[in-house]
């Protein structure tokens, strides 16, 4: 029986807009809008969508580098939403956050010792020597030097740079990483080295990766589990393999059919959508999707579709599929 | 036979900097046809763009064409004058960047920056450069052209932008696109919706188009023929089908399998160790055998030449020059 580290429960974020000399309430952008999902430990849960669907908010939600304005975060059987900062500064020892830019991520003045030593004295682990040595350790796990300790982050490249950012991230013994696109500033061939080291911390370390990304077949290569999301919802959710043989959802078989595939042999049935994304401070009514959707009835303008399980396991927001099961 | 429309020899760059000149583009060959989509690839620093700025002759300060010719209808680009490249540039050869809201005037409306480039190159009325404007703006799928007319860059999506800098640079029909990483910025569902609109202009009004970019699913997707680029070189050159079904040289092949597929789970996928080399920084030898996994050698002596494979399949790699390389090749990389 898979052991459960994280459950989310209704998870909203909405930042408001403010208008008018008092600056009053006009509106707000719903960034993030009742997310729900449950990650077991050891496993990988992919979070997938298109820029401004909601998955950065939501991964930085779950640190509370923003705060919720609703819902339940249940890490390790506490309610981090509940709990006070200075509780939450401890919380942060088990989750561990890896980020897109390693350019922006890495302060410039500190060496990478310092960088990497910084959660180590946070959360007041060993003395000096002993933190030393363990960067020492960490640098070798992530496949660099020792050497490379005294050196600043200019003088690496950037997959370098994300070596760093991950031993910084596992300096602490996490339980729980968020990797927020972390192999999207980085080419192709220095990709494949970052993600196959995730893949090898993940089994050396027994970790649970929450993969906040948007390239589709980086997610499939690295989860366990996928997520997508739009306009601030999860709209399908099920094991990796099932959801991307069979999408059940119109927005993920559209977004499945137009990633292009370096095979001049790979016929495919093109879903090309048509406008944009909509506004998160102004979504339609009914189902987010309905304004772009291929299938889209006329229940659809009108009720917001729950999430529901069609299949085993594989739950998606869509009223194709029934309100019951 | 085809008729190229633009061919590129012995084309070097090179950036004269205080520690010396550092190669972005080391000599590279390459042709485009008629009506044809080429593909160049390449990770960052391999220069590819700078090829692309090459061919505009648009590298700014301290980078230099130190030598070569850029055949643009049998007219050397390399020796036009800057009167000569004003014309070219935007009415002749076309070119799009990867981020449009930096290539767009933000303090102009949208209408006025479109007809511009219909003023000064076709010298045609306000009137009638207005209406051309709305013409090609339907044409490139954007909604609702009249209004768009009046809109500021910010107040448009970032793929209707893209389409406002496809239009801007197609309005002069000219014969040449260059479309320097069009999609990188943007989401998925938009990107599909650009590359539909890039192959839907080189199809009705026969546009050649050179496609530079960093993902080889876009090229096989919309290009003929590709060219790999590694540290200022072609390393390979051929027809999409043959070179994304038989890669022939190292690193094209280190490429194809390093990427992540959607349609299967790869129980590990490829990688190639160390990093891109510094323009410049290999002096002797061929520039991807550090990092290599079949090289021997004479890869760290000899700088390789371009080979033939017949069927316009062309790599360099010394490989190909020994007896059992091609088999070689074929056995799977660790």
């Amino acid at each position: 029986m898979p052991e459960t580290l994280l459950e989310v429960e209704g998870l909203k974020k909405h930042f408001p807009i403010r208008s008018g000399l008092l600056q009053k309430q006009t509106g707000s952008v719903k960034a993030v809008d009742d997310v729900s999902f449950t990650l077991n430990k050891g496993e990988t849960l992919g979070l997938v969508g298109e820029s401004g669907c909601g998955k950065s908010t939501t991964g930085r939600m779950l640190m509370r580098l923003l705060e919720p304005t609703e819902g339940k975060i249940i890490f390790d059987g506490k309610d981090l939403t509940k709990i006070s900062k200075s509780e939450m500064r401890k919380a942060r020892k088990d989750i561990q956050m890896v980020f897109q830019d390693p350019f922006a991520s890495l302060n410039p003045r500190h060496t990478v010792e310092r960088i990497i030593e910084e959660p180590l004295i946070v959360h007041g682990l060993g003395n000096k020597q002993e933190r030393k040595k363990r960067v020492k350790e960490l640098l070798d796990i992530v496949g660099l030097s020792s050497y490379h300790a005294g050196r600043y982050p200019h003088q690496f490249s950037g997959g370098q740079r994300q070596r760093i950012g991950i031993a910084r991230a596992l300096a602490v013994n996490p339980k729980l990483i968020i990797a927020d696109e972390p192999v999207s500033a980085l080419d192709v061939s220095i990709q494949s080295q970052v993600l196959n080291l995730l893949d090898d911390l993940q089994k050396e370390f027994d970790l649970t990766y929450l993969f906040v990304a948007h390239d589709l077949g980086v997610v499939r290569h690295i989860s366990d589990r996928v997520a997508v999301m739009y306009l601030g919802k999860i709209v399908e959710i099920s094991d990796g393999d099932q959801l991307y043989e069979q999408p059940k959802h119109p927005y993920t078989q559209a977004l499945l059919s137009a990633v292009p595939v370096a095979d001049p042999d790979y016929k495919k049935e093109r879903i090309i959508l048509g406008g944009d994304v909509p506004s998160a401070s102004n979504p339609p009514k009914g189902c987010p999707f309905h304004t772009r959707c291929p299938m889209a009835m006329s229940i659809c303008k009108e009720v917001v579709p729950n999430l529901q399980e069609v299949e085993q396991g594989h739950l998606t927001a869509c009223h194709l599929y029934g309100e019951s099961k | 036979m085809d008729k190229p429309i633009l061919e590129v020899k012995e084309l070097k760059t090179h950036f004269l900097t205080d520690n010396g000149s550092v190669p972005a583009v080391d000599g590279i060959d390459f042709h485009l046809n008629d009506g044809e989509v080429l593909g160049i690839v390449g990770e960052s620093g391999s220069g590819k763009s700078v090829t692309s700025l090459s061919i505009m002759q648009l590298v700014g300060q301290p980078g230099k064409i130190v030598d070569g010719e850029i055949l643009f209808d049998g007219e050397d680009l390399v020796k036009a004058s800057e009167k000569r490249m004003r014309q070219v540039r935007g009415g002749k050869i076309g070119m799009i960047f990867q981020e449009p809201m930096t290539s767009l005037n933000p303090v102009y409306k949208i209408g006025n920056q479109l007809v511009e480039a219909l003023r000064i190159h076709k010298k045609m009325s306000k009137d009638a450069a207005r209406k051309r404007a709305i013409e090609i703006m339907k044409l490139v799928g954007l909604p609702r052209a009249e209004d768009l007319m009046n809109d500021y860059p910010h107040q448009l999506s970032g793929g209707m932008r893209q389409r406002v800098m496809i239009a801007m640079a197609m309005i002069c029909e000219p014969k040449i696109l260059i479309a320097d990483e069009p999609t990188t910025a943007l989401d998925v569902t938009i990107q599909a919706q650009i590359l539909d609109l890039m192959k839907k202009l080189n199809h009705e009004l026969n546009t050649s188009i050179i496609m530079i970019t960093h993902d080889l699913g876009v090229v096989s997707e919309v290009c003929d023929r590709i060219a790999v680029m590694y540290a200022g070189r072609i390393v390979e050159e051929g027809e999409t089908k043959s070179l994304l079904r038989n890669p022939q040289h190292p690193y094209t092949k280190g490429l194809v399998e390093s990427i992540p597929d959607v349609r299967y789970k790869k129980e590990r996928l490829y990688s190639i160790p160390g990093n891109v080399p510094t323009p410049g920084s290999v002096k002797k030898g061929c520039p991807f055998a550090a990092r290599c996994a079949f090289a021997f050698d004479k890869c760290s002596e000899d700088s390789p030449i371009l080979i033939d494979l017949g069927d316009n399949h062309r790599v360099r790699c010394l490989l190909h020059e020994e007896e059992n390389g091609a088999e070689l090749l074929q056995t799977s990389m660790k």
